[in-house]
């Protein structure tokens, strides 16, 4: 029952973060292993390379912060020249990951990837 | 990395380079092994073929047992390395790759460039068959051509 709430949770917060203007899908992933836990992709967004990958920037950045002495990070923002891939690290090893194109509108979604990471087990 | 067929060695580099994985080992369901990265001596690679080739025929088995088709991939979790086994069909008939890899790479990770050098080696492979196909009285004097020349000695 309460995996079943969580996944009910989950999906939420990813209804939620796909519904921002520009947002083209997003993810819940684990962070040690990069597997996805639940999506909500558009069609044509590899879930599977996004959540590798996401889960393998946000553990080295871990690790490098780690060593130069300063905190985890809270929220990752990669730009690239087509879009964005962000990224918010949550308890439990999870990682919320959003893809956003150009034109997405990025402060509205990072505060959507914040306020449901925190609300996530 | 050594392999016993040079159109093997692109797809295989490529998949150690993106992967970050320890260990590689490409053979085929007997036990036959095509490659090896890693391994450093062959009576490793002897064990490890022959364990690897045993564990997919049994979870194949399971699978069956369960009325599905074949799991795509078993992943073995350590605390310091992890061990993924996947079969894969290949124009050369049906291969099974063995990949050890630690914390500094991810099951993800390890998953996509694997299936990225499946693709590769579908698409690389010789339509031809070699000659000579080995036949199953000649496995021992197989396998020990193939050590030597994975070790090259």
């Amino acid at each position: 029952m309460a995996s079943q709430r969580a996944m009910t949770e989950a999906d939420a917060a990813l209804e939620r973060i796909t519904q921002v203007p520009g947002i083209r899908g997003s993810l819940l992933i684990s962070g040690s292993d990069g597997l996805v836990v639940a999506e909500r992709l558009m069609e044509g967004i590899d879930g599977r390379a996004i959540a590798a990958l996401a889960a393998s920037l946000v553990q080295r950045l871990d690790r490098a912060t780690n060593r130069a002495g300063m905190r985890a990070p809270t929220f990752v923002h990669l730009k690239g020249n087509s879009g964005s891939v962000l990224a918010a690290p949550g308890r439990s090893d999870l990682v919320l990951v959003a893809v956003a194109s150009t034109d997405a509108n990025l402060g509205l979604a990072r505060m959507q990837m914040l306020d449901a990471v925190g609300r996530l087990v | 990395m050594r392999a016993l067929e040079p159109w093997v060695a692109g797809p295989l580099q490529t998949f150690i380079d993106e992967s970050s994985a320890r260990i590689i080992l490409l053979m085929t369901t007997s036990g036959q092994v095509v490659a090896q990265h890693g391994f450093t001596r062959s009576v490793e690679v002897m064990t490890a073929a022959a364990l690897g080739a045993a564990i997919v025929a049994s979870t194949e088995e399971l699978a069956k047992v369960m009325g599905s088709p074949r799991f795509a991939a078993l992943v073995h979790g350590g605390n310091r390395q992890s061990c993924m086994l996947s079969a894969f069909g290949t124009p050369r008939g049906r291969w099974i790759g063995l990949v050890v890899f630690g914390s500094e790479t991810s099951v993800g990770l390890v998953q996509l460039f694997f299936d990225q050098m499946v693709e590769q080696l579908v698409t690389v492979a010789p339509r031809e068959q070699p000659q000579g196909q080995p036949l199953p009285e000649h496995f021992e004097r197989e396998l020990n051509t193939s050590l030597k020349e994975l070790f090259g000695r």
